[in-house]
């Protein structure tokens, strides 16, 4: 029920119409026409693979912390503090073997979100500061601290490379599009499932769930609701901080200051879009990575005299519209916001 | 919570003492001492490095006209963010708002040749309110008509805002692009407006080597008016109703959507002003680099201000110190000024977060033991 959620229907028969277009300009002489190849080339369809993994690792992130019932606003921070760890520890491991150094950057990315998720709970949790404002704290305090310590001079050597799956990698199109990657993208495909599987078919889940609708019930039902809380933030902190990891290790290679740009919010925007569903999630990420593919792809292939700053406007623009076209269709989790206080009148 | 409302009369004038004045003061401390820690953990000297900081925010005449001068867009980014807290929404647009007023602003500046200064300078620094107004109304716009949260919306636009900023300066393309229509032809392949007209300059108050303009005036009356405007008029009592019960405010009959479009029009307007007086009284042109942090700062500064007018003028003062002192510190002690940002954070925290304070202080809990500030913390989906 839930798995075919509105957005998740709409997403896979567009992604399937999209598979078929990228086909037939494949292989028809449809794609001598240079429009149809920014549209539905291969190259358009890879990057927006690449664009729509850290969405989709931000969106599973906010999921986690919301259906608990914490607002994480600060996923950016999130991501970029597991961004920065990453390079520090790639670029401090550079003589190890590459994917020793590389895995051990993961894990450091991972654990640097957590301790950022672990930090948002305290504040929001602990402290009973607006989720919100704990968030921004989160944002600055990462941008700060990243700027702060980096070393401009260190540099990280090497980065995840493709891993073609035997005989999937094989087929036409969708082979190198789904099968052709490397092993964080795989990782995240494979995380919407598991997030999915766990939140509404465990009773993890279903913890989780009641302590973000109806804290109070959950309470009398002998569930710790903070207790909750804190594990669902840290986890999504560590999923946060996976996104980073993903930009430093797999994408980039390099650390940039600030080089999240603004991934962490798209990431919230696509939790919204896809009403809170893993399923949903993953759809409308690849929608705005296809918006960030376009605008790539647009400037490569120069088929436009539009000045470049109009195209980059894409994905902002299908962001607003997404968030203001889902008036009551999407509902977050009822105790979202709100601290939980065993003696207090909510 | 109970326990403290029963004894209400002799607690009001100790909260007072505790909230507005206690805390931001022992946050602040925190803050530094924190800080200090950080850098110290790093191999930085936190002593050289506050020196240096003190010296370059006070430590001359030159040095008091620059936190001055900074305290400017500070004071005003400040009063937007407090304005839209006050009707219990978050405005993390102030920097799109704050870009869009540079670029109108810069746009009546290098037009209109030979226009006396008194019609001139006032039609720049209108047409900037204008711009920062539209770009803060339209995610109240969008927030009443379809529910789409301002938080999502307004940093969305701040991407836009300096992509639209960066087509009006933009130099041009190799594959035909046209140039913007406020680029600078003369700066060749250089993103930029020319200078304004030195009649749409807001003058100097004093010679060099002394650097503060008339904007600071500026700055202070939109102190005062929004002071006034939130704590004397029907609309500010409309406002600050919504901010604390939406539903309330309903049943009595106040027009929520039509106060909520309101007040992110003024607090449009205040970040664009902050934009228009950076550009009018400082830059004298625009390109796409003037801008960035401010927004945030805003935040930072709007909460530390208690998210009261004159609350705000203090925390500006203090951050105008932070941020004028940053490059001398930077220069004198080798510690980097990103340092400055990481000090901010940690004022936001412990300013947002009391029990922080009380916990470490020992303090007696004085009444609100809850939020500093409360939100409206929905995404607004029902």
């Amino acid at each position: 029920m839930t798995f075919w959620s509105r957005t998740a229907r709409i997403s896979v028969c567009l992604a399937l119409l999209m598979m078929i277009m990228a086909i037939l300009v494949e292989i028809t002489p449809l794609g001598e026409n240079p429009w149809m190849r920014v549209f539905f080339g291969v190259s358009a369809l890879n990057f927006t693979l690449r664009a729509a993994i850290p969405l989709v690792l931000g969106a599973l992130s906010g999921i986690l912390c919301e259906r608990s019932g914490i607002i994480n606003i600060g996923i950016e921070g999130m991501m970029l503090a597991g961004a920065f760890a990453g390079f520090v520890a790639k670029s401090s491991t550079n003589d190890w073997p590459l994917y020793a150094s590389l895995l051990f950057s993961v894990l450091v990315a991972l654990g640097v979100g957590g301790l950022m998720g672990l930090l948002h709970g305290l504040f929001s949790i602990r402290f009973r500061m607006d989720q919100i404002i704990s968030g921004t704290v989160i944002i600055i305090l990462a941008a700060g601290l990243s700027s702060y310590l980096y070393d401009r001079d260190a540099i990280s050597a090497g980065k995840f490379t493709p891993i073609p799956i035997p005989l999937l990698s094989e087929i036409p199109v969708i082979g190198p599009v789904l099968f052709n990657n490397a092993p964080i993208t795989y990782v995240a495909l494979v995380l919407v499932f598991v997030v999915h599987v766990a939140i509404f078919h465990t009773r993890w889940g279903l913890r989780t769930r009641a302590v973000g609708e109806h804290p109070r019930a959950a309470d009398t039902e002998g569930i710790n609701v903070n207790r909750q809380r804190y594990v669902n933030t840290m986890l999504g902190g560590m999923l946060a901080g996976l996104a980073g990891g993903f930009l430093v290790l797999e994408a980039v290679g390099q650390f940039q200051e600030g080089m999240t740009a603004g991934r962490g919010f798209i990431s919230l925007a696509a939790m919204i879009f896809g009403n809170w569903t893993p399923f949903g999630a993953l759809g409308a990420a690849t929608l705005f990575g296809y918006t960030q593919a376009l605008q790539n792809e647009f400037l490569l292939a120069g088929v436009t005299t539009i000045p470049r700053q109009f195209v980059s406007m894409l994905p902002y623009i299908v962001t607003i519209v997404a968030v203001s076209g889902l008036v009551g269709r999407v509902r977050p989790p009822a105790a979202v916001g709100n601290p939980y206080d065993t003696e207090g009148s909510k | 919570m109970a326990q403290a409302n029963s004894k209400e009369p002799k607690n009001i004038q100790k909260r007072f003492f505790l909230g507005v004045l206690l805390i931001p003061f022992l946050a602040l401390l925190t803050a530094l001492v924190a800080g200090a820690v950080v850098m110290l953990a790093f191999g930085d000297d936190p002593i050289l490095a506050y020196q240096g900081l003190f010296q370059g925010a006070f430590g001359s005449g030159r040095a008091w006209s620059v936190t001055i001068r900074k305290m400017i867009p500070f004071i005003l980014t400040g009063l937007s963010v407090a304005v839209a807290f006050k009707a219990g929404l978050f405005n993390i647009g102030a920097s799109g708002q704050f870009v869009m007023g540079s670029v109108c602003s810069v746009a009546i500046g290098i037009h209109f040749e030979g226009l006396p200064m008194i019609i001139h300078l006032p039609l720049a620094i209108l047409s900037g309110m204008l711009g920062g107004m539209i770009w803060g109304a339209i995610p109240g716009l969008l927030k009443v008509t379809t529910g789409a949260h301002e938080v999502i919306v307004t940093i969305m636009m701040n991407y836009l805002a300096s992509l639209f900023a960066g087509w009006t300066v933009y130099a041009g393309g190799t594959q035909g692009q046209t140039p913007g229509p406020l680029w600078d032809r003369t700066a060749r392949a250089i993103s930029e407006t020319p200078d304004v007209f030195e009649s749409a300059q807001i003058p100097w108050l004093f010679g060099p080597p002394y650097r503060v303009h008339y904007g600071v005036f500026l700055a202070l009356i939109a102190v005062f008016i929004v002071w006034w405007l939130i704590y004397k008029t029907t609309i500010g009592f409309e406002i600050r109703t919504v901010g604390q019960n939406p539903k309330a405010a309903r049943y009595a009959g106040i027009r929520v959507e039509k106060t909520v479009v309101l007040t992110m029009g003024l607090a449009g307007a205040l970040a664009g002003l902050a934009g228009t007086i950076e550009t009018l009284g400082l830059n004298h042109k625009f390109a796409p680099e003037f801008g960035g942090q401010v927004g945030f700062d805003g935040i930072t500064v709007a909460l530390l201000g208690q998210t009261h007018p004159f609350g705000v003028v203090i925390a500006s003062f203090l951050f105008g110190a932070l941020d004028a002192g940053a490059a001398k510190m930077q220069f004198e002690s080798g510690v980097a000024a990103d340092i400055i940002q990481v000090i901010q954070a940690l004022v936001l925290a412990f300013v947002a977060a009391p029990l922080i304070i009380k916990a470490l202080f020992r303090l007696r809990s004085g009444g609100d033991d809850g939020h500093a500030t409360k939100l409206n913390t929905s995404w607004g989906g029902s």
